[in-house]
């Protein structure tokens, strides 16, 4: 596994001058893009390449709510908390996909199911409130569109 | 099509349009460019809105089902994509063009109705109800008894500068801006223009930033050209974190090439050879059109090395915002450029002397960028003759939340926010009372209903100790709890505060545990917690004045705004939360008493069964009760019945 990420973070790497500090935050992003997520190797090497400690890279990566040391699910359920999703009770769907998908929002099902992420804001407030499935979008949801959109999720797992 | 995007056509334009537009202008040019700019189309043309409000309301099926329907009955026509036009709420928009015709837009264009929207457009049939509107063009014959699209209330009070082109042209085609006279102030100001006249030019226009702050644009250019350095750079911020706003999404994604313009005028302004575009991450479809339109802009040489032979460098950079609120703050967003943490920097020195790797920078919001082109196209004294006093211009805004019409809109300063809500966003949803309007994000206030008479303007707005802000507005109605939304808002400030000053940091946390107390099922009700809980109350306004005296940055400064605006307007909320325990909207869940209609209950027994502490009584096929003192207020029953017979209050 580390072998072959190797190779993909090398390809990401040559790309980037060396040694320079500021390409730290687009290298991240394309490693977690690749990744799914950030691994304590991936940082290390990332660290190793930039000339930076990797307390310093883990303290930046850290900061910021886009990066996830932790795999997605095979079905990543995101759930906006925007203003105007919360207007319209996503708080509430928040309670009933917790339930239904058994898990706690910001963690992954231990069989690597589903992943629940509550996202400060999707930019979509217009079909608030808003759930996105992986890249699919649910505007407008209501409690019965919820019901039937984790039945076919669950369908489509089983 | 064919027309666009071929090398003839691309010198025919840079040429021909962009660089001499008012000296050869005779009529073989004027009728190439009506086929450039589709104002004489030889076949159909239909557009359909794929920004991000429209693939999530399913154009990307419907673009399907359109490419299907031509293919079916074998019609030659041209499919253009656009941005939208800022009524998100009627997506997925279909427009269609006939030769000759005016182009017509239907709404709630969803890939079901296609085939028969299309049938009705070839056939000349139109049903009303599925038709928004018709665009007015001289040229074109109009649909008999069709509304124009620009006389909606929706539009008619809007003075769209900035978005003209948003929803009418393609953002994927640098040939369509120009067409529409893109470039041409970028041409006219990198050979006629120094950078001082520049600066003088935008200073005299009285713009000022659209960030939030009102500082004039042109002073602070002036700052940076008159700083001494070898490398500046420009950095535009589109990095909208604001939840509830999503107008820089808009610009992007509507007419994309306006912010590359502006940005490049604006580098030539302050003497930058190097300028960043800081986009939110999750905006992915504006990431994509940008990066396009970008590397457009490179081919045509309007980006890179000389541009239009004047010497001027400039090199455009996309970075990706990695999701931190508070990097909507000057310094922090140039920390997180230079890869470090988002965290603000005291002031001075200034950006504008030392900024990003310690050179001098400017960073302007997406917004002030995308008024530059038209400021240098018309001169000072048209913006400023737009707006009023010490705001001039015109403002983008976002409305969302319970209002009829959702999406964005541009009008002049000036306007009041009754003219908004009312006239243009069409009040609330469902005949509900209007409540108050959010302005400016979690970091702006609630206005009541009696001050919406206000003009918009940075002075007027901060006369009411608000903001201008990004431009989100959210509109409330009386289903809305406002001590729930202060504590949703301060929920979100604690959450995103970075933790450099302690009073941010731990007053953010303090004053939503007290509204949290405020909002939460008391665990016994006597005088000596409601006592306690006012006592929160008192506490939250002290402070809130210390977070707002001791924070460094803008996020900690107005961390407090949303809570003492709603104090101040909605205090009987308060105290009927404190002292009443209720919850007149029936939003803080724990404040809820059940109630069981004796009429609606036919005893099924399944909330007796459910009820997690016994505290519902009664036998089968009778109508059942809830003890009121042990009721934990969980809201299981009320969930699980099946005839509605369970009420709150």
């Amino acid at each position: 596994m580390f072998c072959l990420m190797n190779e993909i973070l090398e390809k990401i790497l040559v790309r980037y001058p060396a040694n320079r500090k500021d390409s730290l935050l687009p290298i991240l992003q394309e490693v977690q893009q690749v990744n799914g997520y950030l691994t304590d190797d991936l940082i290390a090497e990332v660290g190793r390449t930039l000339n930076m400690p990797v307390n310093k890279v883990f303290s930046v990566a850290a900061f910021y709510d886009q990066f996830r040391f932790r795999p997605h699910g095979l079905y990543h359920v995101q759930l906006c908390r925007g203003t105007a999703c919360h207007l319209h009770g996503s708080l509430s769907y928040l309670g009933e996909l917790e339930k239904q998908l058994k898990l706690k929002a910001g963690t992954t099902s231990r069989d690597r199911r589903y992943s629940l992420e509550l996202v400060n804001c999707m930019g979509a407030c217009e079909s608030a409130p808003v759930i996105r499935i992986n890249d699919v979008y649910h505007p407008h949801v209501t409690p019965e569109a919820l019901t039937r959109i984790i039945h076919s999720l669950k369908e489509k797992t089983e | 099509m064919a027309i666009l995007n071929t090398p003839e056509n691309k010198e025919f334009l840079v040429e021909k349009i962009l660089k001499s537009y008012s000296t050869i202008f005779d009529k073989a040019n004027s009728d190439r460019l009506a086929l450039v700019k589709r104002d004489k189309v030889i076949h159909p043309v239909i557009y359909i809105g794929t920004g991000t409000c429209g693939l999530i309301a399913g154009a990307g099926n419907t673009l399907t089902a359109v490419e299907q329907y031509l293919e079916k009955n074998n019609l030659d026509a041209e499919i253009i994509h656009v941005g939208c036009i800022g009524l998100c709420s009627m997506e997925p928009l279909l427009d269609v063009q006939l030769p000759g015709k005016s182009r017509i837009s239907f709404h709630h264009a969803t890939e079901d109705r296609v085939e028969g929207l299309l049938d009705a457009v070839f056939h000349h049939l139109l049903l009303e109800e599925t038709v928004l509107g018709q665009y007015k063009h001289p040229g074109h014959e109009d649909w008999a008894n069709m509304p124009y699209v620009l006389q909606m209330p929706f539009f008619a009070l809007q003075h769209r500068n900035i978005l003209r082109n948003s929803g009418i042209i393609s953002p994927w085609s640098v040939d369509d801006y120009i067409a529409h006279g893109g470039y041409r102030s970028l041409y006219k100001t990198v050979l006629n223009y120094t950078s001082d006249k520049v600066c003088e030019i935008v200073d005299q226009s009285e713009l000022r930033g659209r960030g939030g702050g009102g500082y004039p644009t042109g002073k602070k250019w002036a700052l940076a050209l008159g700083t001494g350095s070898d490398q500046k750079y420009l950095i535009c911020n589109a990095d909208e974190s604001d939840p509830g706003a999503f107008m820089n999404r808009a610009i992007i994604e509507g007419d994309p090439h306006r912010v590359i313009e502006g940005i490049a005028i604006s580098a030539y302004a302050i003497g930058a050879s190097n300028a960043y575009i800081y986009v939110r991450s999750d905006y992915e479809q504006s990431l994509v059109i940008l990066e396009k339109a970008l590397s457009q802009a490179k081919e045509y040489g309007f980006v890179g090395e000389n541009i239009f032979n004047s010497g001027f460098n400039l090199h455009i950079h996309i970075r990706q915002g990695a999701g931190a609120f508070v990097c909507g703050e000057e310094t922090a967003l140039i920390a997180s450029i230079e890869g470090k943490r988002g965290i603000p920097q005291s002031k001075p020195p200034f950006p504008a002397e030392k900024g990003l790797f310690g050179h001098p920078t400017i960073v302007n919001n997406i917004e002030t960028l995308a008024n530059i082109p038209s400021i240098m196209e018309n001169g000072p004294g048209w913006f400023k003759s737009i707006g009023i006093r010490e705001s001039r211009g015109t403002k983008i805004f976002s409305i969302a939340g319970k209002a009829t019409h959702t999406g964005f809109i541009e009008i002049e300063m000036g306007t009041t926010i009754s003219d908004i809500v009312v006239s243009i966003a069409g009040g609330t949803k469902g005949n509900k009372q209007l409540k108050a309007v959010q302005f400016g994000g979690p970091s702006g206030v609630c206005l009541p209903v009696q001050d919406l008479n206000t003009p918009v303007g940075y002075e007027s707005l901060r006369a009411l100790g608000s903001s201008l802000g990004l431009g989100g507005i959210i509109i409330l109605d009386e289903d809305t709890c406002m001590v729930n939304l202060s504590k949703y808002f301060m929920e979100f400030l604690q959450k995103e505060s970075c933790g450099k000053c302690i009073p941010c940091r731990e007053g953010t946390r303090r004053m939503r545990n007290i509204l949290e107390e405020i909002t939460r099922r008391p665990r016994e009700d006597s005088s000596h917690e409601t006592l306690e809980r006012f006592k929160g109350v008192v506490e939250l306004e002290s402070l809130a004045e210390v977070i707002r005296d001791t924070s460094l940055c803008g996020l900690g400064r107005n961390a407090p705004n949303p809570v003492l605006s709603s104090l101040k307007w909605f205090r009987e909320e308060y105290e009927e939360h404190i002292f009443d325990r209720k919850c007149k909207a029936g939003i803080c869940h724990d404040l809820r008493t059940f109630f069981i209609d004796v009429e609606a209950c036919n005893g099924c027994n399944i909330c007796k069964k459910k009820c997690p502490e016994n505290a519902i009584i009664g036998s089968v096929k009778l109508p059942h009760f809830i003890v009121e003192s042990k009721c934990t207020g969980c809201g299981i029953c009320f969930d699980c019945c099946k005839f509605n017979a369970i009420y709150f209050k």
